[in-house]
């Protein structure tokens, strides 16, 4: 039976996490079917049928999946599930909204984040806050997953294009709309993408001056990242935080500004390949997974490193 | 309107998780366990409601082994109105949270369901969603904002890309997200009195439920410890270092 994996976009583009998704999907098996569910999303199609392993993109174009509200979009995949031994997509704050909806629909477990593929029915994923690794094996007759994208490489481009399926069904269930959003607008690389990250915390003291560490992010192609501590206090929005219930990023580079490494904290970004640590107080935990770690104010040194780099 | 409102028992969220002896779970005898952070400002939120006037009465609900009855009693500490406890030998699975949970709305008939977002033990950020499927209503999902409008409630919600407001019909499920609300602390007096505030308990089969298996747990490890690195002690040689021997800038 086939994979269905549900692409995440915004009627424009495909969105890198579906990558690595599909990366995910490729070691459960091989038939692999891409949904592109939203609004005049026929260029996210085009971009979908062009990924080496996917043998063909159904997509449903319909007002009603614009903003791929749960309601509609649990409805319509639940609608395609019967043909599909696995539905699998990215552990984004989209996929996390609609999946357990389908899953729920269809009565079976969700996987939630798994990290693993150890067989087409058992899979691992991080529990605690990362703290212990759960390996589960599924009972259900479909299984329904979201993954971490950290934890899988990018499906690469392929020279051939697969075939793109139109379905018709428009599942509108008239109980929710999408009412206003605030989209973050930022020249640098997305958090989750970045191979490199400076973040900032409670340390940081003010919004303004996490213009520290965007000098530093311009310096270094980088994206700028946050603690928890930073977004309640109201320095930066809430699409800057890393951590066990923000953002789960792998950087090839990961420097922590003023941030005590809660392990809230730490679930979110100790699988990054080098972590540097800049922290005033020796005895701070983010030390013992730094690889690199400078004591010193960071204020005094926050503009240095800009200069030198 | 009722308020119904799900806590879950789960470890105190300042203690760090360890894996058993023989990798089967991890291992919680002696371990500090508490209101889930997220059932916490749930809590939080309904009694905010009813302070405002929005609410009539606000019912917490828990599902687990006999010890979740201390989560329920410090719900109705912080000022909920009674407590369901639902008994069971452990702690179900998602799915089967959310079967039990359709009885008690079947039954209870609230205009809004507040629950965490994710429990810090399992880390499955599920349950909500499937109560809402299974019930067929709408919902707002990481909430950092709660709005009676008219005869729906708006919610904010904090997504990837920022914030996203949606509009839901009544009755509508939201899960909580940390920047909701600051939950306050229980005093005293709220202690003593919660003792006496209501608490049913039910069992899976009292609802008519049979929790079925979906899943089965292998085995649980500790993951890859990092080991700390060196300390630096300058820009230059900080610098240096990222260059010439982590080779990443
Ligand atoms: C349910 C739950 C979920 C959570 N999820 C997350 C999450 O996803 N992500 C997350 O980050 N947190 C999360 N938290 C919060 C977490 O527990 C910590 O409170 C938070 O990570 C602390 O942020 P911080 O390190 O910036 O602040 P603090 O712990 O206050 O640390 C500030 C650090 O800055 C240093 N500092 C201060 N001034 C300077 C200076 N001038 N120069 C250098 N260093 C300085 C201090 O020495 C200190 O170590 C969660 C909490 C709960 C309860
Ligand atoms: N056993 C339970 N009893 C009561 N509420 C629960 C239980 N399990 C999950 N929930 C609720 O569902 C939310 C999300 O849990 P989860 O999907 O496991 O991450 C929690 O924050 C609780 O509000």
């Amino acid at each position: 039976m086939a994979i269905l994996i549900i692409a995440e976009h915004d009627n424009n583009i495909l969105k890198a996490a579906t990558l690595n998704a599909i990366t995910a999907a490729s070691q459960m098996g091989d038939e692999l079917h891409l949904l592109v569910a939203g609004l005049d999303c026929n260029l996210v199609a085009q971009q979908a049928s062009k990924i080496a392993g996917i043998k063909k993109v159904l997509i449903a174009d319909s007002e009603a999946y614009q903003y791929q509200l749960a309601e509609n979009m649990s409805k319509l995949v639940t609608d395609l599930a019967s043909n599909y031994c696995h539905i699998v997509s990215p552990a984004t704050t989209t996929g996390k909204n609609f999946m357990p909806r389908v899953a729920a629909l269809l009565d079976v477990a969700q996987i939630s984040d798994i990290v693993k593929v150890v067989s087409e029915n058992t899979f691992s994923r991080p529990i605690y806050a990362g703290n212990a690794i759960a390996t589960v094996e599924s009972l259900d007759a479909i299984k329904v997953i979201t993954v971490r994208g950290t934890a899988f490489d990018a499906a690469k481009q392929s020279d051939l294009s697969a075939p793109i399926e139109i379905i018709t069904a428009v599942h509108d269930a008239q109980i929710s709309e999408f009412v206003s959003e605030e989209v973050a607008v930022s020249e640098r690389p997305e958090l989750t993408a970045a191979k490199v990250i400076i973040s900032g915390g409670r340390g940081m003291g003010n919004g303004e001056n996490f213009t520290l560490l965007e000098s530093v992010a311009d310096k270094l192609g980088a994206a700028v990242g946050a603690s928890r501590a930073a977004v309640d206090a109201g320095f930066v929005p809430n699409d800057m935080q890393v951590g066990q219930t923000g953002k789960i990023v792998a950087p090839d580079l990961y420097i922590a500004v003023g941030i005590s490494g809660a392990i809230q904290h730490l679930a979110g970004m100790k699988d990054s390949k080098i972590i540097v640590a800049i922290n005033k107080d020796e005895d701070a935990p983010i030390f013992q997974v730094a690889d690199y770690g400078l004591v010193a104010d960071l204020f005094e040194v926050l503009p240095q490193l800009t200069d030198k780099l | 309107m009722k308020i119904l409102v799900t806590v879950k028992r789960v470890i105190d969220y300042n203690v760090k998780a360890r894996v058993n002896a023989d990798n089967t779970d991890v291992d919680l005898a002696n371990t500090k366990m508490a209101l889930n952070p997220f059932c916490e400002i749930a809590v939080e939120e309904a009694i905010r409601l009813k302070e405002s006037g929005t609410a009539t009465e606000v019912v917490v609900v828990s599902i687990g082994p006999k010890a979740c009855q201390e989560q329920i009693r410090t719900s109705l500490a912080l000022g909920a109105d009674r407590g369901i406890h639902i008994e069971t030998d452990s702690m179900p699975e998602s799915l089967n949270v959310a079967k039990l949970l359709a009885k008690v709305v079947n039954a209870e008939q609230p205009g809004l369901i507040i629950m965490g977002k994710q429990a810090i033990d399992s880390d499955n950020n599920q349950t909500g969603q499937m109560l809402a499927a299974l019930l067929d209503i709408p919902q707002g999902t990481f909430a950092s904002k709660v709005e009676l409008i008219g005869d729906k409630v708006h919610v904010t919600r904090e997504v990837d890309g920022g914030l996203q407001t949606v509009a839901l019909n009544i009755p509508a499920i939201v899960t909580t997200d940390l920047r909701l609300n600051e939950p306050r602390y229980a005093s005293l007096p709220n202690i003593m009195k919660a003792k006496r505030k209501p608490l049913v308990v039910q069992t899976p089969a009292d609802l008519g439920i049979e929790l079925k298996t979906h899943s089965k747990l292998l085995k649980v490890e500790a993951p890859a410890e990092r080991q700390a690195g060196i300390k630096v002690n300058s820009i230059e040689e900080l610098i240096e270092k990222l260059k010439n021997e982590a080779k990443v800038i």
